[in-house]
């Protein structure tokens, strides 16, 4: 099983580079803001595993905080592109 | 054979998370890669999240998962559409057949 959680995290790393092209090169700020959050949720998996790997039951408490930052944070900045202030 | 179950998903939401992030990359447009990114990065998080409840069995650790489940499945399309709510109304343009990719 714990073969099983190191290929899926090595393979969700590759995705996340894959992800990195899009948010580097990509034309406009709406293909970066939405590779970033992609990077996120795959961010919150690759936290669970580690969890996983090593026995420790305190990265889900972390991966749930990172879900509602990543969330906030993707409607904040589409709050403040659509109004130009964030209200 | 929880087990066995339990790896199953894993496999099924690793494809599914792969196929999403190859969408983005190689789509020809803002809104088609919104669509593959949004689709299956939800599936392929919530069925991950199914494989990690099996494999944990009936402990707090899956009672916070399923929450974190419940809450990925609200959040994520409600953020794309935020998204794609942005783009059209700043004047992105659709991709139409013949033209070249963004």
């Amino acid at each position: 099983m714990n073969d099983i959680f190191l290929a899926s995290t090595i393979i969700l790393v590759i995705t996340i580079f894959l992800c990195l092209y899009r948010a580097i090169y990509g034309p406009g700020v709406e293909n970066r803001l939405i590779a970033v959050n992609t990077i996120g949720t795959k961010t919150i998996i690759i936290l669970l595993l580690i969890g996983l790997l090593y026995g420790r039951p305190i990265f889900v408490d972390i991966s749930i905080v990172y879900a509602m930052i990543n969330f906030i944070a993707t409607i904040a900045i589409a709050k403040y592109l659509r109004r130009g202030c964030v209200c | 054979m929880l087990t066995i179950l339990a790896i199953i998903c894993i496999l099924i939401g690793l494809f599914f998370m792969v196929v999403g992030a190859v969408g983005l990359l190689r789509f020809p447009d803002f809104y088609t890669r919104a669509h593959a990114s949004g689709k299956c990065d939800t599936l392929g998080e919530g069925m991950m999240l199914v494989g990690f409840i099996l494999y944990e069995g009936m402990t707090l650790i899956s009672v916070k998962l399923l929450l974190l489940a419940i809450f990925i499945f609200i959040s994520s399309p409600t953020a794309v559409h935020a998204l794609v709510h942005v783009a059209y109304s700043r004047g992105v343009a659709p991709w139409k057949k013949g033209d070249e990719r963004q």
